[in-house]
Order: C-alpha cells, then sequence, then structure tokens
C-alpha cells in the first residue's frame, strides 16, 4: 500500500495536477488502515488543509498541499507508520512558516486545529536574541543586588523583585527556546523505510525499534544530526548487524535489532543507536590501521581498547574490503564525528565482539546559551564551555613543586596515576604574565626557564587545572583564577576574527564586559600541533591523537652521509639525474655542474651533516661507493634557479602523515620520523642550502 | 552641476581623513575594551555596543602610523560595512563636510606606502587635504595577514 501512495504521488509531480476522485480513493485507503488514532488525525488533519488554504475545500489546492508535502521530501512511509508524523510533515509544508512542534505530538489532549500557528522563523529568531538580552540583563541586575546586601532598608524588596526577574527571565527563556524545539522523531520518521530498502538489499532482517521520539531538540540542531544520525544508522545496518544465516550459527534470532533511543539528562540529549550485530573485532581493526600505516606496530600493542575504538573515527580509515555504494569509501565516520563535534556534542562508541555496537552521542540542548566556567588568566577572563569540562584540580604550591612534573621539558600532572599534559593557558594565547616574569613565546625556551615561571612565587599562591576534554584525550589547561559557572549568550565574532582557532567567539557578562569564549578543540589543536616538544610527549603517550592529523606528504628517501637514511618532500624535487663523475667542475671551492645551460652548485650532504668529516674524506667515501655515476637530486628554489643534492643512492618515493618523533640536534634537520618502519630523517631545504651553500648563495639569489 | 558628497571627518597623528558619512553608524567616546590574544595587531579590541559585540580597528595600526600616546583616549567611529559593523579608533573627531566631487583627485602617483590601497584620494580643501578612506578596504585586513 505504500507503494501505491508513492505512485501517487509520483504521479503527482509529474502531471502536476489530479482528479479529485483518485484522491478520495486513496483517502479511503489510508482510513482502511487499522490505526484509529491516526483515522482521527487524518481527518481533522485534511480539514486543517483545506482551512489553512482560505477555507476554500478545491480540491486542487488541497492535492497542492499534498505536493508540497512530497517535495518536503519527507518520505512517504511516515503516512503508514505514524499517522501524527504525517500531521506534522503537512504543516511543515510552507517554506517561511514553521509549525509549532508539539501540535504534531498526537498524545496531546487539545484539539489540534486551535493550537497551532504558524510563525515567521525569523521572528522567533528576533524573539530568541531579545530573551538573550533579558538574561544579560538579569545577570546585570542579580550582580547589582549583591553589591547591594550592604544596603539594609531596601534590601528586601530589591531582593525580591530581581528574585522574580529571574525567575521570569528563565521561565521566558525556557518558552521561547520551546518554541524552536521540534521532537527527534521529525528525523526518525524517514528511517523506517531506509532500515527496509537497506536491509532487503543486504539481505538482512531487520527490526527497528525507537524510544523517545518525542525528545526535543532545538530546529537547528535537528538539522545538524539528520545526516550524521542517517549515517550511523546506515552504517550499523552494513558493518553492524550480521546476515540471517551468521546470526542463526551465533545463537541469535533471525531477525537483528537496531534500537534508536532518545533522552534527556543534565542539559544534554542523548541519542543512542545501537545494534546486536557482530560487534567491532579490535584486533581486525589494529590489523587494518598497521595495513595503512596510520598505527606502528608498538602502538597497536599498548593501545587500550577504548583506544582502539576510535580509530574507526580517523579519515580515510575503513575496514571494508570492498567499497559498495553504501560504505567502504573510508570517509563517514570521521565526518560524522566533525559533525557533531561542530554542535559542541560528542560521539562515543560501545562494542562487544559478537553482541553488538551501541554509538551514543550526546547533543546540547540549544546552542544560543550554553553553561560555561568563567576564569582568569593574564589579567583577563575567559568563558569555558561546560560540555568540555571533565574536573578541577586545585593544587597549593607544596603539592604543585611534588605533583607537577617534567616529560622532557613539558609539563605534566599525575592524575590518578594517569599523565595529564598540562597547557599553560597565558602560554598559549601569549598573554603577559600579571608579575611580567615571562615573555610571551613560551615555547622553545629551557626547561629551567619555563619551571621558573611556572611555579607560583608567594606561598599562598595555588595553581588551578582545568582538565578539559576536546577529542579522546583530557588535557590541564592551567589558569590563574577559577571564577564562577555562568550561563552565558553565544554572540559570534567579527569577520577578521573567525579565523582565530581559539576562541568560539564572545559574550557579554553581568558588568557589560566583553569575554572571549575559549574554543577548546581549537585550543588542543594549537597546543599539541604547533609546539614539537609538547607533540614528543604526547607522541610518546598516546600517538593516536597525533597521528589523526598528520597530513600525508609524498616523501623522497634516500641514502646519504655516511649511509644515513633521509628524506626530502617530494614537492621540492624537480629531477633526479645522475652525473658522470667528471663533469664535476669547480667554481673556487665549490662544486658545480653544468646542467641546462646554468652552472648549477652541489652540495654534499655529507658535508653538511656530519660534522666531523673534512669534504676531502667525504669525496674519498664517496668514490669508494660508486665509481663514475654519481646520484644527484635537483631541488627547485624560487625563480628557476637550481641545487643539486649529492647523495649515496636514491631509495623509494613513500606517500604518508609524517608522525615527528623527535627533534633533531642538527639545524639542517627538520625532524626525524618512522618511515617505511625505519628510523628517517627529514631535510629542511632551506636551511641546508642556507648552511651548505653560504659560499655561492650569492650566486643562487 | 556638480555632485557633492557628505564625508564624517577625523584627525589621527597629523592626518586629516574622511569617510562617507552614510556608513557611519555612531559616535561613542571611548568604550571598555576587551583585547584578543592572537589576533592581528590591528585589532585593539571587542567593545559592548548595546549587547552586541563589535571590533575595534586601531586606526592608527590600520594605516601604519606610530601608536597613539596614551592620552587623549580613543574616540569609537561605529561603521557599518555590508558585511558587519566594526569600531575605527581614531584620535579627534571633526565635522560633517560637503565637499564637491570637482575637488576630487587620485592619491598623487608618488605616494607609495603599504597603505595605498586603503586611501581612495584626497578632496582639495581650501587649507588643507582631506584624505578620503575607504571604509570597506579598511575592515577587510584578513587578507593582509
Amino acid at each position: 500500500m505504500i507503494d501505491a501512495i508513492r505512485d501517487h504521488f509520483e504521479s503527482l509531480e509529474t502531471t502536476g495536477e489530479e482528479s479529485s476522485r483518485d484522491r478520495t480513493a486513496l483517502f479511503n485507503q489510508l482510513n482502511a488502515l487499522p490505526v484509529e488514532n491516526g483515522e482521527r488525525i487524518k481527518d481533522e488533519e485534511s480539514q486543517s488543509k483545506t482551512e489553512s488554504v482560505g477555507g476554500h475545500s478545491y480540491p486542487d489546492l488541497s492535492v497542492l498541499c499534498q505536493d508540497l508535502n512530497e517535495k518536503a521530501s519527507h518520505p512517504q512511509v511516515s503516512i503508514a507508520n505514524s499517522p501524527s508524523a504525517n500531521s506534522h510533515v503537512c504543516q511543515d509544508t510552507n517554506p517561511p512558516a514553521s509549525a509549532n512542534p508539539q501540535t504534531s505530538n498526537s498524545t496531546s489532549p487539545s484539539p489540534i486545529t486551535n493550537s497551532a500557528i504558524r510563525v515567521d522563523v525569523n521572528l522567533l529568531d528576533k524573539l530568541m536574541n531579545l530573551v538573550g538580552e533579558l538574561v544579560l540583563c538579569r545577570n546585570q541586575i542579580l550582580e547589582f543586588a549583591n553589591q547591594q546586601a550592604v544596603n539594609a532598608e531596601h534590601d528586601d524588596a530589591f531582593k525580591s523583585a530581581s528574585g522574580r526577574l529571574n525567575l521570569v527571565t528563565s521561565e521566558l527563556q525556557e518558552g521561547v527556546m520551546k518554541t524552536r524545539m521540534q521532537p527527534i522523531r521529525t528525523i526518525w520518521s524517514k528511517f523506517p523505510r531506509v532500515v527496509r530498502d537497506l536491509a532487503v538489499s543486504l539481505n538482512k532482517q531487520v527490526q527497528l525499534e525507537m524510544e523517545g521520539e518525542e525528545t526535543e531538540l532545538d530546529k537547528t540542531l535537528i538539522e545538524a544530526i539528520a545526516n550524521p544520525l542517517t549515517h550511523l544508522v546506515r552504517n550499523c545496518l552494513d558493518h553492524g548487524l550480521d546476515t540471517p544465516d551468521m546470526r542463526i550459527a551465533a545463537g541469535k534470532s533471525q531477525v537483528g535489532r537496531l534500537l534508536l533511543r532518545a533522552y534527556h539528562e543534565s542539559g544534554h540529549v542523548n541519542i543512542e543507536v545501537s545494534d546486536d550485530g557482530k560487534g567491532i573485532d579490535l584486533e581486525n581493526l589494529k590489523q587494518k590501521a598497521l595495513q595503512q600505516g596510520i598505527i606502528t606496530p608498538t602502538q597497536a600493542l599498548h593501545m587500550t581498547e577504548q583506544e582502539a575504538l576510535h580509530l574507526i573515527f580517523l579519515p580515510s580509515f575503513s575496514t571494508s574490503e570492498t567499497v559498495t555504494n553504501i560504505s567502504g569509501r573510508g570517509v563517514g565516520m570521521d565526518v560524522v564525528r566533525a559533525n557533531i563535534e561542530r554542535i559542541s556534542g560528542t560521539i562515543d562508541v560501545e562494542s562487544r565482539l559478537g553482541q553488538g555496537t551501541s554509538f551514543k552521542l550526546k547533543i546540547p540542548l540549544t546552542l544560543a546559551i550554553i553553561p560555561t566556567l568563567i576564569i582568569t588568566s593574564g589579567g583577563d577572563r575567559y568563558a569555558i564551555p561546560q560540555v568540555n569540562l571533565l574536573e578541577l584540580v586545585r593544587l597549593d604550591r607544596e603539592q604543585a613543586e611534588q605533583r607537577i612534573e617534567w616529560f622532557h621539558g613539558t609539563p605534566v600532572y599525575r592524575l590518578r596515576g594517569n599523565l595529564l599534559p598540562l597547557v599553560y593557558l597565558n602560554q598559549v594565547l601569549q598573554l603577559e604574565n600579571n608579575t611580567g616574569v615571562q615573555e610571551s613565546s613560551g615555547i622553545g625556551k629551557t626547561s629551567n626557564a619555563k619551571k621558573q615561571s611556572l611555579i607560583p612565587e608567594q606561598e599562598d599562591e595555588t595553581i588551578n587545572i582545568v582538565v578539559v576534554q576536546a577529542t579522546e584525550k583530557p588535557f590541564g589547561l592551567v589558569v590563574d583564577v577559577i571564577n564562577d559557572t555562568q550561563e552565558i549568550v553565544v554572540k559570534p565574532l567579527g569577520k577578521p576574527l573567525k579565523s582565530l582557532a581559539c576562541f568560539a567567539g564572545a559574550t557579554i557578562m553581568g558588568d557589560g564586559k566583553v569575554v572571549l569564549i575559549l574554543d577548546v578543540q581549537g585550543l588542543a589543536q594549537k597546543t599539541l600541533i604547533t609546539s614539537p616538544e609538547k607533540e614528543k610527549a604526547l607522541v610518546n603517550e598516546d600517538s593516536q591523537s597525533v597521528n589523526s592529523t598528520a597530513i600525508p606528504q609524498q616523501l623522497l628517501v634516500f641514502h646519504a652521509a655516511n649511509q644515513r637514511r633521509l628524506a626530502i618532500p617530494l614537492s621540492k624535487v624537480s629531477r633526479l639525474e645522475e652525473f658522470p663523475r667528471d663533469r664535476i667542475e669547480y667554481l673556487g671551492d665549490q662544486e658545480v655542474i653544468q646542467y641546462r645551460q646554468h652552472i648549477m652548485p652541489l652540495i654534499h650532504l655529507s658535508a653538511v651533516l656530519s660534522n666531523g668529516y673534512s669534504e676531502f674524506q667525504v669525496r674519498d667515501r664517496q668514490s669508494e661507493i660508486s665509481e663514475d655515476k654519481q646520484p644527484v637530486i635537483v631541488v627547485s628554489l624560487q625563480g628557476d634557479k637550481q641545487v643539486g643534492l649529492v647523495v649515496d643512492q636514491v631509495l623509494d618515493i613513500v606517500e604518508q602523515g609524517i608522525n615527528i618523533k623527535g627533534v633533531s640536534p642538527q639545524k639542517a634537520i627538520l625532524c626525524s620520523a618512522v618511515i617505511q618502519g625505519k628510523v628517517t630523517e627529514i631535510i629542511d631545504v632551506h636551511a641546508l642550502i642556507e648552511q651548505g651553500l653560504s659560499v655561492v648563495k650569492p650566486m643562487l639569489v | 552641476m556638480t555632485k557633492t558628497t557628505q564625508l564624517c571627518t577625523f584627525f589621527l597623528d597629523n592626518l586629516f581623513l574622511g569617510i562617507e558619512v552614510e556608513n557611519v553608524q555612531e559616535i561613542l567616546r571611548h568604550q571598555e575594551m576587551t583585547r584578543v590574544p592572537l589576533a592581528p595587531p590591528v585589532v585593539a579590541g571587542l567593545i559592548n555596543l548595546r549587547g552586541q559585540i563589535v571590533t575595534a580597528i586601531d586606526l592608527r595600526r590600520r594605516l601604519e602610523l606610530k601608536p597613539r600616546a596614551y592620552d587623549p583616549l580613543p574616540i569609537n567611529i561605529i561603521v557599518r560595512t555590508p558585511d558587519e559593523t566594526v569600531s575605527l579608533l581614531v584620535d579627534e573627531i571633526g565635522d560633517v563636510l560637503d565637499v564637491s566631487d570637482d575637488d576630487f583627485e587620485r592619491p598623487p602617483d608618488t605616494y607609495r606606502g603599504g597603505v595605498r590601497e586603503l586611501i581612495q584620494g584626497s578632496y582639495k580643501l581650501p587649507n588643507r587635504l582631506l584624505l578620503f578612506l575607504d571604509v570597506d578596504k579598511v575592515v577587510d585586513f584578513t587578507v593582509m595577514d
């Protein structure tokens, strides 16, 4: 019958008109449905439909309404499955108007015709802004009330007044927020069809269960999670659920179970997508990650279960052997996570082999007003969203000296046995400290200098650590003062400041001052990547978070300088050449070669990199290795200038992300990394030329 | 028939500058500002304009003049551009002047400086030159950094 309706709508779409007889036939069909509640609503709905177009009951108009209904891209299956959803869809058809979501609740006892009004979304937005202002105003008054506590006479009256203001504002805020709320049913209603179609094409049997359909979320959030949720559902069907044969073999019922569950919990909406399928095989996962070069064998060995599970969120990671039109391309889960994080939500995964997988999404109720922790650093206040907050740690001077330890120049704190990397907010933001001891750039200093400035000078001073979590790994944010928690209204930053990753926005505090909201994720990205020392610490502790950010690069790997394994970015290389040894000429002390009508200087990597060798020894060494041919990597500089790097042997070209394992003591070496399972040093081309060509540099420039 | 333009004028260091009066939303005395760490130095801070957060641009830095002495405090010219509202910090505010397009001239060919594109030209007033600022370009400095 659903297909009948579908055909019906399709013909509507193509022809654009239809006789009223067909429609009544359809309605008869629909009325024949054994849903008693649905009948009532459909009747009323068809009434309201015709009313909504001005009290005329022209069949064409209601047909038009249905046509719109179809174009709103809500699947028709909802009509059969959930009549209330259908009524909602119908109200939602006119683009400028937003239906009041409460009315779509079929359990509501009030008559449907009167309880729904159409409100312009822009008007709602404006209302929302106004309430935001009111919240700020309330904060201001509350602060004022606290200050005036000395003045006893008017005290009580004023306090009660401000108390009432507090109450009213909160209620108003809640009420206005609700106008933007929509039940999660709006997205779930299309899942039965998605699931059924997919199950048929995958030859699996699935029973879809939904709990908490009436859980409400902000309209913008509903829109934002629709795609990630669909992806999760498809993933669960494709990867999670096993085939009927496998299920029977595993002693489970033939029909798989897919459960969607939504519920409120402490200011958040939790959404769970779980299946009772085969679960995620962690060993298989690790093997795949190893094959794809995402992790190293040692990492795989030391990985916790949770860390291994989080591999599925890495970009371009896929466990699927084959690419189908459903999945296997390796994009998806990372995008899902990015989308969820963009709306300040979190995603977590639990899996038991053979028993099933469950994804848990934690979504904030609304984005406009968020609870935050206000802290002070470098004399300014900042707000940290409480979604990112794990706990607060306070250390006095004595404890700080004992418990803050140094991991090769990087401060860490032992939090219940685990090392928590510390990030000093005033350093990250390059704020001058109040004491003025410390210069703005904390990075690259010796650990001693750091240590001095980080341990508080006075006896009574304490160290406040805000433990935050942006991705899977928490870190400690060291701040000067922890002030208060406060609900704030998020305001966007101006266009020129949008590029600052560290800030998510700004807000206005009770005293009228502007306070910046920290973006913990941006902060993490900044601190965990730009500082090589800190990165190193993190790599050793947990390379996963760093791995995920390494961008694959093409590298040319070669041997040079006493068989050292070196690499250079392929983008810098213009050609690989082999020159007969006798073509090398001299320009003063500099070896040069005539190459394409230019005089190209040659750099002996051995000379630059091995401080101990004199150039003659080096040359002798090389003439032993190869008699008459000299491999040269031609590196192009700006313009048409070129430099030749004299190497022993060109090995390979690899493409992979560089996982920096250490800072090199030598200037011309950018860093060292593990490439193809061997330690390889990556050359800093500019520093190399600087060092190796001081003589002929004028010739190049 | 010559066209006249109304310019809101202000002083900055020893310069006499003007912007189109239609762009100006309001003029405010010194406002308390919140500094923005890691932002380009041109950004002086954020101000609270009746609940709206507005980025304040240090026009001296923007025009590569020497930094402001602490006294007197700068004045905010709140400027509206198609994209957003920003505040320009200037030394002192002048009158709104009617200038004739006949008096307009492009910047002299010998005028260099990195800020050439920010100044559209000058109006030749009887006693001094009024430099005409391109507000959209002044506000759009993300490209520069």
